[in-house]
């Protein structure tokens, strides 16, 4: 099976799945970006068809929303909070360091596909400033040192 | 009997180690053959404990703090499960200073019990609001929120009361309840505690909101960078569900209400409330005129009760001990507790509920203890990144919805961020609308264009450029965001920006005559 006659399928089945829902458009988005790790192109005019949308209404949602993306993200999306609380505690410091250290600006994706970065504007974990978020793990009071003990970790398993 | 060990399963604990700490002694009970019952309660929110084990004893639950991996075996050895002293030891977690001079209503259970059981929420006096909502005619549900005093712990602090009898009021077939859980501003984490530490609570409020105004339809739109709260919120819904407290007849009343979270995406902007429902509708977050009111014409075209999580968290105990019990905490016309979020630069970073009140100085200092750093406190800012910086000459401002708008600043949802003298504002005051740029929805001029031009005029005024022209120009771009926007986004995104301008004008290279 290639790639697309997956992620084809994939959407058809997420999109069949929710299409009823009232205001279905963004659990599906979810749905998509959750199995695929993005929305991919192809996929619009297939959640377009199902929902009596045009194409443009659906990519501009997509595009309205930060946490959809379009494009494939790296094995690791690194969320740094950029937020008034992180800062407090050195937040630009780190995501400098960060910045640095991955070798990439926010919204890009390093090299080796590895580590895409993100900026995120709070986590809820404001007590415990600066943090990040990879994943669904929540990291506090992230330092240059635990910031690299956590990525090489996720290196070295990715 | 086994020895009940508490480790909390508070997003932010576990950012600080909680899952580690909980398997490491899980396994070293294992391998000392202790037997031992584990428990994942909500935080109490003294962060700077955290990871905070607790040990059930005889005297009651026995606290340590903050507590590592590495630090497992030497509890054991210090024979914690009994309440043995280690270097760690709190003592009773219920005298911690920080706790014992809290008024926790709204917070009442967490950190006290496992979140995700129905039973230890009806064993601790949950659903009984519930119980009470069941045998009041809707009006008179309406009445006890009203006569409570609660106003919107969102930000906007609209009395609940008053919305709730609109939509009441408001004749059709289907209405709806929101809960927006949005919760997008720095510095505030109390939704967040209340859906992982206490989602029942939650739960019960926007049932009693569904029977009050007669909607059986609930949502709860949840922002995607809380998944601890996305899953505590759905295991509870499901337990709900299993035992009749949702669905088609809630505890043999006859009276249906179904509830389903919904995940938002990364968009500051729907936090507000018409631009939240365009996104449960299924678009992009644009912000609706207003009139017509939510409580009207709200989602999906119906009457719609939209209210934070802090308000409806709130209701169930204004429904088991009456409205007058909870106004009489408080003062003036801001009745009942506000959990407060201290947070940045702060020793004592947590979550504090008391009656309103408290001067900032009393909870920076005596809760907080002063900065992280050491260094002195130059300011504070009051209400997530649309509220004002505060100066130490402001600092013994009551937290009162009033007393903050008499000296133009905001409570808005009681999050507070501690900056040392480290801080340069002229940065913070650029940030701001650096953060109004990027999350504009796009729909108002002054928002979308002001917000970029006041970006560049401000990395005008930091380069030193022009300050005669750029200051007042700043100003005047800043007069037209706060009167001419659609919604708070461009509406009170000068409140940081002139405050920081105002109160601390050596940042923007002028001198305190100059900057007046």
């Amino acid at each position: 099976m290639t790639e697309s006659v997956t992620t084809q399928s994939v959407v058809q089945e997420i999109t069949n799945n929710l299409k009823n829902k009232p205001g279905a458009l963004l659990p599906i988005l979810h749905g998509i970006q959750d199995a695929l790790g993005y929305i991919p192109a192809e996929s619009v005019p297939e959640i377009a068809k199902s929902l009596s949308l045009s194409r443009a209404e659906v990519h501009g949602v997509i595009s309205f929303y930060h946490y959809f993306r379009e494009t494939p993200p790296g094995k690791n999306t690194v969320h740094l909070c950029r937020a008034e609380s992180c800062q407090s505690m050195g937040g630009k410091k780190l995501e400098d360091y960060v910045k640095n250290k991955l070798g990439i600006d926010f919204h890009e994706t390093t090299a080796d596909g590895k580590f895409s970065l993100e900026p995120v504007y709070c986590l809820g974990n404001c007590a415990c400033s600066p943090a990040m978020q990879i994943g669904k793990e929540i990291y506090g009071r992230v330092s240059a040192e635990s910031f690299d003990e956590t990525i090489k970790e996720l290196g070295e398993i990715a | 009997m086994s020895i009940k060990i508490y480790v909390p399963s508070d997003s932010s604990s576990v950012s600080l180690g909680a899952d580690k700490v909980a398997a490491s002694i899980i396994s070293e009970a294992k391998k000392r053959g202790i037997a031992i019952e584990l428990i994942r309660n909500g935080s109490w929110g003294l962060y700077w404990l955290e990871p905070l084990v607790e040990v059930s004893t005889a005297q009651g639950r026995v606290g340590y703090g903050p507590v590592k991996p590495s630090d497992v075996t030497s509890l054991f050895d210090a024979d914690f499960i009994n309440g043995g002293t280690h270097a760690l030891s709190l003592g009773l977690t219920q005298e911690i200073d920080y706790l014992k001079k809290q008024q926790r209503l709204t917070f009442a259970r967490i950190g006290k019990t496992d979140p995700i059981s129905l039973k230890d929420y009806v064993d601790n006096d949950g659903y009984r609001g519930l119980a009470n909502a069941l045998s009041l005619s809707q009006a008179e549900i309406v009445k006890a929120v009203t006569d409570s005093g609660l106003r919107g712990r969102g930000g906007a602090a609209f009395p609940t009361g008053i919305k709730w009898n609109t939509v009441l009021n408001t004749p059709s077939e289907q209405k709806y309840i929101i809960c927006n859980a949005d919760e997008g501003d720095s510095g505030t984490f109390s939704d967040r505690m209340v859906m992982e530490g206490d989602p029942f609570v939650l739960i019960e409020g926007m049932t009693i909101a569904g029977l009050a105004v007669g909607a059986t339809q609930g949502y709860i739109y949840l922002r995607v960078e809380y998944p601890h709260a996305f899953e505590a919120l759905n295991a509870a819904i499901d337990s709900a569900y299993k035992e009749d407290y949702l669905g088609e007849n809630i505890k043999g009343s006859n009276k249906a209400f179904h509830l389903e979270v919904r995940l938002g995406a990364g968009a500051y902007v729907c936090g507000e409330e018409t631009s939240l429902m365009e996104s449960l509708e299924g678009k992009r977050g644009l912000v609706r005129f207003k009139p017509p009111l939510p409580a009207i014409k709200g989602l999906f075209g119906q009457p719609t009760v939209v209210n934070n999580v802090i308000s409806l968290a709130s209701v169930p105990i204004i429904l088991d001990k009456g409205g007058e019990h909870y106004r009489d905490f408080g003062l003036g016309r801001s009745r009942g507790t506000l959990p407060i979020q201290l947070a940045g630069n702060i020793k004592h970073a947590g979550l504090i509920e008391l009656a309103f009140g408290i001067t900032l100085r009393e909870i920076l200092y005596d809760f907080g203890g002063g900065s992280a750093t050491g260094r002195p406190i130059r300011a504070v800012q009051v209400g997530g990144p649309l509220g004002s910086y505060m100066p130490e000459s402001q600092f013994d401002t009551p937290l009162d919805y009033e007393a903050f708008a008499a000296i133009w600043a905001v409570l808005g949802h009681g999050g507070i961020v501690v900056f040392d003298d480290t801080v340069d504002m002229a940065e913070m005051a650029k940030y701001s609308l650096e953060f109004c740029a990027i999350e504009s929805c796009g729909k108002c001029t002054p928002c979308r264009i002001g917000s970029t031009r006041g970006y560049e005029v401000m990395d005008d005024i930091i380069n030193g450029r022009d300050l005669d022209k750029n200051i007042p120009l700043l100003r005047d771009l800043c007069d037209t965001l706060l009167n001419g926007s659609l919604c708070a986004l461009g509406g009170m995104t000068p409140y940081p920006v002139l405050s920081a301008l105002n109160h601390f004008p050596e940042d923007f290279g002028i001198n305190e005559k100059a900057g007046a």
